[in-house]
């Protein structure tokens, strides 16, 4: 975790899965999006579930704030929200190519501020709670979220937004929203890794193994949680703006707060992967989507069931996660070293050694 | 007249109906080791817990370098420089040893963009001195975690020394550690006393230890101060021998 940045191999091998995912499986390109969005749903929700140990069940509420906050900026920039989100509006609005982009551009930095600002705002309420009491906490906000919006007349209430119609053909469309997920994905992971190596992730860990001994050295332990949920926030309130344009109509029950379904997801990619590590997140999310989109062909229908059968598998059997497992079987390949075990420890399984805490 | 940098007038704290400090006055001289006895359920944590701010006293003054410090939280107060040790040692298990020790230097001073520091390497250098000088050197780079108890507490104790406190606050350091590494700690305590300027003041029931370093000794019993004294006094006060026996 010292490193500051990611290996230059790592970033060149980064970009070529980027650029080259799209041409080779050009019929996947929607998906292989979304498996970027996942990543960054993952990797953001590890800063606090995973590096700090406060496992929250709202992140998704930032992503729903974001794409609101971004629709409400596109479309406020040049019409009137309110009449442009009534059910009875009949006149049918076009955006101009420089009206969409403008727009598009502005809502993405606004989501992402708001997204921050109300974390900020939150926190107050939510780091007053630990342990099972911070996740249904934060699920509280996540479902507030989306019952606010879904009573909120000028934001269209339940009913939705038809967010501005992108100016160009699908096929550029497709790829503009690919690479705008690709490259959110690419900076959060950059970020992420510098973010680690700094005295902030240190703190992070300090304040996951013993949160109490941190305030005892006098860690100013409020700081780091209120910027860590905020920087979390960041991210996703992006994601959300540029997933929400991506779809065209959003909504507030299942496509910006989809508390059992994106919101879920998070978790169990982290735990998939393994929490706490910088790649486990990553790994979880290729192994989650891929997955989740065969079931979700060839079982539909039964996708659900299929879903929890693999909650319960990773949570019973496999909760250090795929790379979790592989740091503790060879810890050296990851710089960990661990006590030479003494001769009277000899016969002890190699299964009793320090294991990380179950899931909490 | 000599310096006190911890001073308690008459504290008081109760736990619904059972009174853990009664009337508690204390005073810890600048530079010197103080020590604290009396049997189990004294309470000689509850009085550090309400030192360091960890709950509010009922009533009653704790003072530090004359500063009223009663009502500050467990941060502010170690940010002054007044820091404790756990009596179940307390170390960041899944991080290494020196990872501990770097996040561990004082945040006094620490601005907002400091959270984005990287380490430095005077921080490092200053890190492994100091493990060096517990004789944790060459598992420097190994998880917490995977230490002995016995290396545990000494890894809690480099981790105060880098936060370079002014006061520290010991809760039976020589607690679950084995007789040969007693001296080696002692000696350590005494050096960081000597060597670092660090006021001490220490809770410990190996009366060996205590005697040894400790050039003013209080006891509690039931919550009350029973005796203070220099360590031959203690020892001969019948007070506190019947404490220790039972027969108060």
């Amino acid at each position: 975790m010292s490193r500051t940045s990611l290996h230059p191999i790592t970033i060149g091998l980064l970009l070529l899965a980027g650029v080259a995912a799209p041409l080779l499986f050009p019929a996947y390109t929607n998906q292989i999006a979304v498996l970027w969005l996942m990543i960054v749903f993952a990797s953001t929700w590890d800063i606090l579930g995973g590096q700090m140990g406060y496992n929250s069940l709202g992140n998704i509420f930032f992503f729903g704030a974001g794409m609101y906050t971004s629709a409400v900026v596109q479309i406020g920039l040049f019409y009137d929200v309110g009449m442009y989100t009534s059910g009875a509006r009949t006149t049918h609005i076009v955006f101009t190519t420089a009206q969409y982009f403008t727009g598009f551009a502005l809502g993405m930095m606004a989501a992402g501020v708001a997204a921050a600002l109300l974390a900020l705002a939150t926190s107050w309420i939510v780091f007053g709670l630990r342990g099972p009491y911070f996740a249904i906490g934060t699920l509280g906000v996540a479902v507030a979220g989306a019952e606010l919006i879904a009573s909120w007349e000028w934001v269209g209430a339940a009913g939705g937004i038809s967010m501005p119609v992108f100016p160009g053909a699908p096929e550029v469309q497709k790829l503009f929203f690919y690479f705008l997920l690709f490259g959110l994905a690419f900076v959060v992971l950059v970020f992420l890794r510098w973010l680690y190596s700094t005295n902030f992730g240190l703190a992070i860990n300090a304040i996951r193994d013993d949160e109490e001994k941190a305030e005892a050295m006098g860690l100013y332990t409020g700081r780091y949680k209120r910027t860590a949920w905020a920087i979390s926030a960041f991210f996703l309130g992006i994601a959300g703006a540029i997933f929400g344009n991506m779809t065209g109509f959003i909504e507030p029950r299942d496509i910006a707060f989809p508390t059992t379904t994106f919101n879920i997801f998070m978790i169990l990619m982290v735990l998939l992967g393994g929490k706490g590590t910088f790649w486990g997140p990553v790994v979880g999310a290729v192994v989650f989507h891929v997955i989740k989109e065969v079931t979700w062909t060839y079982f539909l229908g039964w996708q659900f069931v299929a879903l929890g059968l693999l909650i319960v598998i990773i949570v019973v059997y496999f909760q250090q996660g795929i790379v979790g497992w592989l740091m503790e079987k060879y810890p050296e390949r990851f710089g960990i070293r661990v006590a030479p075990k003494e001769k009277q420890d000899l016969a002890r399984p190699a299964s009793l050694s320090p294991q990380p805490e179950g899931a909490e | 007249m000599t310096d006190a940098i911890i001073e308690l007038v008459n504290v008081n704290k109760s736990f619904g109906g059972v009174i853990a400090n009664r009337d508690v006055s204390l005073t810890v001289e600048r530079g010197a080791i103080t020590g604290l006895i009396g049997p189990n359920g004294s309470g000689k944590t509850t009085l550090f817990n309400s030192i360091v701010g960890y709950h509010p006293i009922d009533s009653g003054t704790i003072r530090f370098e004359g500063r009223e410090i009663s009502q500050l939280r467990v941060q502010e107060i170690a940010r002054l420089g007044l820091l404790r040790t756990f009596q179940t040692t307390r170390i960041y298990g899944k991080m290494s040893c020196v990872q501990n020790m770097q996040i561990s230097i004082p945040h006094r001073k620490a601005a907002f963009f400091d959270m984005f520091a990287y380490e430095r390497a005077g921080v490092i250098e200053r890190a492994e001195h100091l493990l060096a000088f517990v004789g944790l050197y060459e598992k420097r780079f190994l998880r917490a975690g995977s230490l002995s108890f016995g290396q545990q507490k000494l890894l809690e104790f480099a981790m105060a020394l880098m936060n370079e406190p002014t006061v520290l606050l010991l809760d039976e350091p020589t607690a679950g550690i084995n007789p040969t590494l007693i001296n080696g700690l002692i000696d350590r305590l005494k050096r960081a006393n000597a060597e670092f300027g660090i006021t001490m003041l220490i809770i410990e029931h190996n009366m060996r230890v205590i005697m040894n370093m400790a050039s003013k000794i209080y006891c509690l019993a039931h919550g009350e101060m029973l005796a203070a004294g220099e360590p031959d006094e203690i020892q001969r006060n019948q007070n506190v021998i019947d404490a220790y026996l039972g027969a108060h």
